[in-house]
């Protein structure tokens, strides 16, 4: 099930990310740890209930400018969709 | 070499229950014995130097130190992500809102059963009542909440029940364990040991389940591997994901280690982290294959399950080197069908008062 671009994604309840000073930023959660590179960390950084899926998605754009903006989207929207999967991210 | 996942904080022995099926160790860890405060807060220190993540605390009952809170706080500030496995049963609304103000990530709470009578029959103690108080307390905080349910032939049958209570409180995971056979569990065995029909029950239930709590809990089954085909990893290899530290700061591989003969096993006292971790004989005893036996040596499956676990091979065959025997390749698979076949081919469980054999409390 692909998200709505008007949700807004927020970190599942025991879910967090590593303190800053930790060298490989990562995703914790109960008995499971993602590791966060490049663009799936400021996704993530993002997901505060805050931004809607949209909002994030432009900002992404503006990041990753060399990229096609359809595609980026795509890609967001399979990312999040799977960290709904494994209930590391819940929609407000 | 990896590095360790989690780091199992063993906080005491001590337990206001007395679970027949108690992983613990048939010789309990006196309080006397136990690390101090500082102690700990070294180890989630190193430990998270060593890049260890999670600590996971648990007993006994984690909740029976009276320096629980800042314990919690010790872990956290070190930068470890900290999960409480409990009862729940030392605990009230205002010490659950001090966990979680000194930085409790995740509160996993144990269940005997899905009815109180199962609950004292299993524990020893009454206990079904204050478990779901404290999942009413839990709904006021934002942490992440997994409930436990250990199953075995005396509950299967309260599944649904189970999954009632999982519905109405929709932890992000639920976790249905299987007893696994060491220490209290062993001894308890006959009584404990599910029918291959009630593991068929728990299997389709469970499935049917998954489809109707998609993305909403996420539910693991711990199967019971008397009846695997393939043994399960030993928590993941041995000395590969994690490191347990028992109450008196003894270094193990896993929950059951310390039964295991001729293995010396270090203590947190004498050694950091690390050098028990990369260079102690305890922790290199099973990593890579020099050690193995066949038929594990040249199996496809040895990079995958690492031979299973030495404490069920030792346990059952005599030799932590030999293949787990529940795994179907083991030459000492008989063994485990033969105490299959007990428990399935008996007619019908006559309704006699079953002896079991509870865990007592340390002094």
């Amino acid at each position: 099930m692909k998200p709505e671009l008007n949700a807004k994604p927020r970190l599942a309840a025991g879910v967090r990310l590593n303190e800053k000073t930790q060298d490989q930023r990562m995703l914790l959660m109960p008995e499971r740890a993602l590791r966060l590179n490049g663009p799936s960390l400021e996704i993530v950084q993002l997901c505060d209930g805050n931004h809607t899926i949209q909002q994030i998605a432009e900002k992404l754009h503006i990041l990753y400018s060399k990229a096609e903006p359809r595609r980026i989207t795509d890609d967001l929207l399979g990312y999040l969709a799977l960290l709904h999967d494994q209930r590391a991210i819940d929609f407000v | 070499m990896t590095t360790p996942l989690a780091l199992v904080a063993e906080l005491t022995h001590r337990c206001p229950l007395h679970c027949v099926y108690c992983s613990n160790p048939l010789e309990l860890t006196k309080r006397t014995t136990e690390l101090s405060t500082e102690t700990w807060s070294r180890i989630f220190r190193e430990a998270a130097q060593l890049g260890v993540l999670q600590a996971d605390f648990t007993g006994g009952e984690p909740l029976a130190r009276p320096d629980i809170i800042e314990l919690v706080r010790a872990a956290r500030q070190a930068g470890l992500y900290v999960s409480l496995i409990t009862s729940g049963l030392p605990l009230d609304e205002a010490k659950l809102a001090a966990l979680v103000d000194a930085g409790l990530d995740h509160f996993q709470l144990s269940f005997q059963g899905a009815r109180e009578e199962t609950a004292q029959e299993i524990s020893g103690t009454q206990t079904h009542r204050q478990k779901l108080r404290v999942l009413e307390w839990l709904k006021k905080h934002r942490l992440g909440v997994t409930l436990n349910f250990v199953i075995h032939r005396q509950n299967i049958h309260e599944l649904e029940e189970m999954l009632s209570i999982v519905e109405e409180h929709k932890p992000g995971t639920v976790e249905f364990a299987s007893v696994q056979y060491y220490g209290y569990a062993l001894a308890n065995r006959s009584s404990l040991l599910p029918t291959r029909e009630q593991l068929d029950f728990c299997v389709s239930t469970l499935r049917k389940a998954e489809e109707r709590l998609k993305s909403k809990t996420r539910i693991v089954f711990v199967v019971p591997d008397y009846y695997a085909k393939y043994p399960k990893p030993c928590v993941g290899g041995w000395g590969r994901k994690l490191m347990l530290i028992s109450p008196d700061g003894t270094a193990l591989p896993c929950h059951a280690a310390a039964i295991l003969p001729e293995i010396q096993f270090e203590n947190v006292m004498n050694k950091s982290l690390r050098e028990i971790w990369k260079s102690s004989p305890s922790f290199n005893k099973f990593r890579g294959d020099d050690w193995m036996q066949e038929p594990c040596k040249t199996c496809d499956r040895h990079e995958i399950d690492f031979g299973g676990c030495h404490c069920q091979a030792f346990l059952l065959t005599g030799d932590a080197t030999a293949t787990d025997p529940v795994c179907s390749l083991a030459p000492t698979r008989p063994k485990v069908d033969a105490i299959l076949a007990t428990i399935n081919n008996a007619q019908q469980f006559a309704p006699t008062r079953i002896e079991w054999v509870y865990r007592p409390n340390p002094t």
